[in-house]
């Protein structure tokens, strides 16, 4: 074996072994690399009132709800299987809309709502002009990868 | 560090291999075979300038073409976005850069193995040379996604794992290019920085999967997914422009980095041969 390819073995194991630490690195840091917990995985873990967490998933279908006199905004996150009850009182990013993602950052309450200290927008990754998604829409062809109905 | 491992290799006794190892030396003997004269080849930097001098008006030219066809795709002719309206343009220049950030640390790593196994000089100029282009492209990717997610998110900045990932892809590059200058022997900093680029090397998986492995507050990969683009075809058009256009650019810059490179040592060798030149004659 001349040097050059003890050189290019060595790499080749260095390469491997970096792979694998990489891995058990990132596998055992899993839960504490995302950004959000989705209303499920927080009923899973039963953070305690006052924990600041970000919570987030999609705004459900006709539960906003603006106050009259304020910036109070009361509404659901939903990721399908469960769903949480948000209260936020400031201004809501442009894309803030019904089943769209959102992420909130604040703390449970005792009573199980969800205290947002800001709320951020989520967008998918589905770009279109505004004719094809109302023809879409108009064909009731619009089916995400759950099989729902998102509109 | 890198001295001892050098040592250390060497004083490995030759002990007998087994028949899988001899199996895979010998596959791995002809293989490298291979890769060893094409690379012998392009190493050699007059043939490389030779091949480069009539790459560099094509490369940039077309890099003025698909920048500027893109532009105008992409800010006049492509439909606003349902629900991003013409925020979304900004699309076309941020994920163009974003993926030449990644593919120019690729090309980083890719050089930096080569100049680690066969030693060849021309590799490492490359090396250096893509490092400060890629870690432009790579502020250019930062910039342009905090412009847009003020308007879309509503916050400049998040440290989810994308984010992250890419500022590390940052620090990475900016790393490369300040070890390769922090040793008085241009050797031992090439050494090491070399090193550094290939450790560097997993944190191009992380960025690319970051979106998939874990909940991030940027969304998932748009094109380079198993069901194909979720873009529609009219805004497909002026993103693939605007990315072929800054490869082209991407490449162009490295061949002029390159080729400036190559003259500077040219310079610094003739006036080492200057100076030593009279001191021969006086003794």
């Amino acid at each position: 074996m001349t040097r050059k390819h003890q050189r290019l073995v060595g790499l080749l194991l260095a390469g491997a072994a970096l792979g694998v630490a990489a891995t058990l690195v990132f596998q055992a840091l899993d839960d504490t690399l995302v950004f959000f917990y989705s209303p499920s995985q927080a009923a899973e873990r039963e953070f305690r009132p006052g924990e600041a967490i970000r919570l987030g998933g999609l705004v459900k279908a006709e539960s906003v709800e603006h106050s009259a006199d304020s910036l109070n905004v009361r509404f659901a996150v939903t990721d399908g299987a469960n769903e949480v009850f948000v209260t936020y009182n400031g201004i809501l990013p442009d894309l803030f809309r019904e089943e769209q993602g959102v992420v909130a950052e604040g703390s449970f309450l005792p009573d199980g709502t969800f205290a947002a200290t800001e709320v951020l927008a989520r967008h998918d990754e589905n770009y279109m002009p505004k004719e094809v998604m109302d023809a879409l829409r108009e064909q009731g062809m619009l089916v995400d990868e759950n099989g729902q109905k998102s509109y | 560090m890198l001295r001892w491992r050098s040592h250390r290799m060497q004083a490995v006794p030759p002990c007998g291999p087994s028949a899988t190892e001899n199996a895979f030396i010998t596959h791995a003997a002809t293989w490298t075979e291979v890769m060893a004269k094409a690379l012998h080849r392009l190493a050699n930097p007059a043939r490389f300038l030779r091949i480069a001098a009539p790459l560099l008006p094509w490369t940039a030219a077309g890099a003025a073409v698909c920048i500027g066809a893109g532009l105008w795709f992409g800010l006049v002719e492509s439909p606003p976005d349902y629900q991003q309206g013409d925020a979304a343009r900004i699309m076309y220049v941020h994920v163009p850069a974003a993926w030449n950030a990644l593919a120019g640390y690729a090309g980083l790593a890719l050089a930096s193995a080569v100049a680690l196994v066969w030693r060849h000089p021309l590799a490492l100029v490359a090396a250096r040379c893509i490092a400060p282009i890629g870690a432009c492209f790579t502020v250019i990717a930062l910039a342009t996604g905090s412009l847009w997610g003020h308007p879309m998110w509503g916050t400049w900045w998040v440290w989810d794992a994308r984010l992250t990932s890419v500022v590390i892809l940052l620090f990475l590059y900016l790393g490369y290019m300040a070890l390769i200058h922090a040793f008085d022997e241009q050797e031992t900093g090439e050494r090491a920085a070399t090193v550094l680029a290939l450790i560097g090397a997993v944190n191009l998986p992380v960025i690319r999967f970051s979106v998939d492995w874990w909940n991030t507050l940027h969304q998932p990969a748009s094109i380079l997914r198993m069901d194909g683009p979720s873009i529609d075809p009219a805004m497909l058009l002026p993103l693939f422009l605007m990315a072929g256009g800054f490869t082209l650019l991407f490449v162009c810059l490295v061949i002029i980095r390159m080729q400036t490179e190559l003259a500077r040592r040219r310079v610094m060798a003739l006036r080492r041969a200057a100076l030593v030149v009279p001191q021969a004659s006086d003794a």
